[in-house]
């Protein structure tokens, strides 16, 4: 019987962040439609989802199932075990403050205020010893970005509903830092919540299948501490 | 203004002064120049290839492409370019993803990240600082459906790429040494780089 280690609730528009262990899953669900959580993962001793990396290797231009999310030392840190979703974004980073145009403070709105993913992120990895030199791109799940032709990037409206979901297995033990500010091509301020739930994850062998690459990114995570 | 010769397996490092322009030659064709920019005066204020893409909506960079960095800074600006676009999200190869994608057989073979950490090192760009590159001459087509290609190189010998910093920048260079795939056209060959 599956229990669940931990769950929250991040409001819209918030920042949290996680320690896990090894072979957990970790589920991500959206409160709302038009939901966005720009994820950094890491490792305590200071690995870093390479989003580059994960997309060349599975020649892929989006997150999606099965694929596994790599690391800058070549480790496969999480498998994306499912999702409702077919496209999570990773190629236009998170927002800044520069993207949150209308003017907030904490005196006038109180914990109303707008807080850009950029600060909600750099919050969260100070307090874990970490800072700007970890930013590294992040994974935004519930989002799209069209890519054309001539690779013209636009944000796709409605792309996530409520209850829409995406679930990770850690591989190794991880740090989730996520901030669920809108997306930063997203023109409006209507950010949804996230539940994130941790419980035991069940046996995967679809991410190991999935291509060579994806399976010697797990043999590397099962190497990574000897 | 000289042309130092780097050759394919090699790096450097130049300190460019706003207003400077360097300019990386592709002497011999297809090899793929891998390419990292920091604010000298703060290096966590690096070059953002995620934020260079979604502020101009554009996947590959050309001239006029400003390089953006994480405070959303313009370090440089493509002055020219005779290639016509450049790959920013494919990364640039280690020792450790070659074991990813070729095996372990490559995991001894030199990558650009050993060259970067090897340049960068005396300026105290570290692992740490090391980030999501430019590949220039690089061509790594995205489609629509969601995928993502290595296809042939769009750069010929003698083409160039020119960048105008906006303030005083290191630039880091990796001449990519990778044997197992197309983007050095599985030769990998001598670039030049000239500051003027
Ligand atoms: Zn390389």
């Amino acid at each position: 019987m599956t229990t669940t280690k931990v769950e929250h609730e991040v409001p819209g528009g918030a920042a949290w962040s996680l320690r896990v262990r090894p072979g957990r899953e970790v589920r991500f669900s959206a409160l709302g439609p038009g939901a966005n959580c720009s994820l950094l993962l890491l490792t305590p001793d200071g690995d870093r989802l390479n989003v580059p990396d994960t997309l060349k290797a599975q020649m892929s231009a989006r997150i999606t199932p099965p694929m596994v999310l790599m690391s800058d030392r070549g480790v496969g840190l999480a498998s994306v075990t499912g999702s409702s979703l077919d496209w999570h974004d990773a190629v236009c980073g998170h927002s800044t403050d520069r993207h949150v145009t209308e003017r907030s403070s904490y005196q006038e709105h109180r914990n109303d205020r707008r807080i850009s993913a950029r600060a909600g992120l750099l919050s969260e990895l100070r307090k874990r010893g970490f800072d700007r030199a970890d930013l590294h791109a992040t994974v935004n799940l519930f989002s799209k970005a069209a890519i054309d032709d001539a690779g013209r990037l636009s944000h796709v409206p409605k792309h996530c509903a409520a209850d829409d979901w995406v679930a990770l297995r850690t591989e190794v033990e991880l740090v989730l830092v996520m901030s669920t500010a809108p997306h930063p091509l997203d023109p409006s301020w209507k950010p949804a919540g996230v539940r994130v739930a941790v419980t035991d994850a069940p046996p995967d062998e679809a991410s190991r299948l999935f291509r060579p690459e994806s399976g010697r990114a797990l043999d590397a995570a099962a190497q990574a501490l000897a | 203004m000289t042309m130092t010769t780097v050759p394919s397996g090699d790096g450097h490092l130049a300190l460019l002064p706003a207003g400077a322009t360097l300019r990386i030659t592709d002497l011999e064709g297809n090899q793929a120049a891998d390419t990292l920019l920091y604010d000298a005066a703060d290096l966590d204020n690096r070059y953002s290839a995620v934020d260079t893409v979604r502020e101009q909506a554009a996947a590959y960079l050309t001239t006029g492409s400003a390089l953006l960095s994480t405070d959303l800074d313009v370090l440089a600006t493509i002055t020219a370019d005779t290639v016509g676009r450049h790959d920013t999200l494919g990364g640039a190869c280690s020792q450790e993803s070659n074991v990813i994608r070729y095996g372990l057989h490559t995991r001894h073979q030199h990558a650009c990240r050993e060259t970067f950490l090897r340049w960068g090192a005396p300026v105290g760009i570290g692992a740490r600082q090391l980030t999501h590159n430019i590949n220039f001459f690089m061509n790594v087509p995205l489609t629509e459906d969601g995928g993502l290609t290595f296809a042939d190189g769009l750069s010929g010998p003698g083409q160039y790429v020119e960048l105008t910093a906006a303030r005083e920048v290191y630039v880091l260079i990796s001449n990519c040494p990778q044997l197992n795939n197309p983007c050095n056209g599985w030769n990998p060959t001598p670039i030049g780089v000239t500051v003027s």
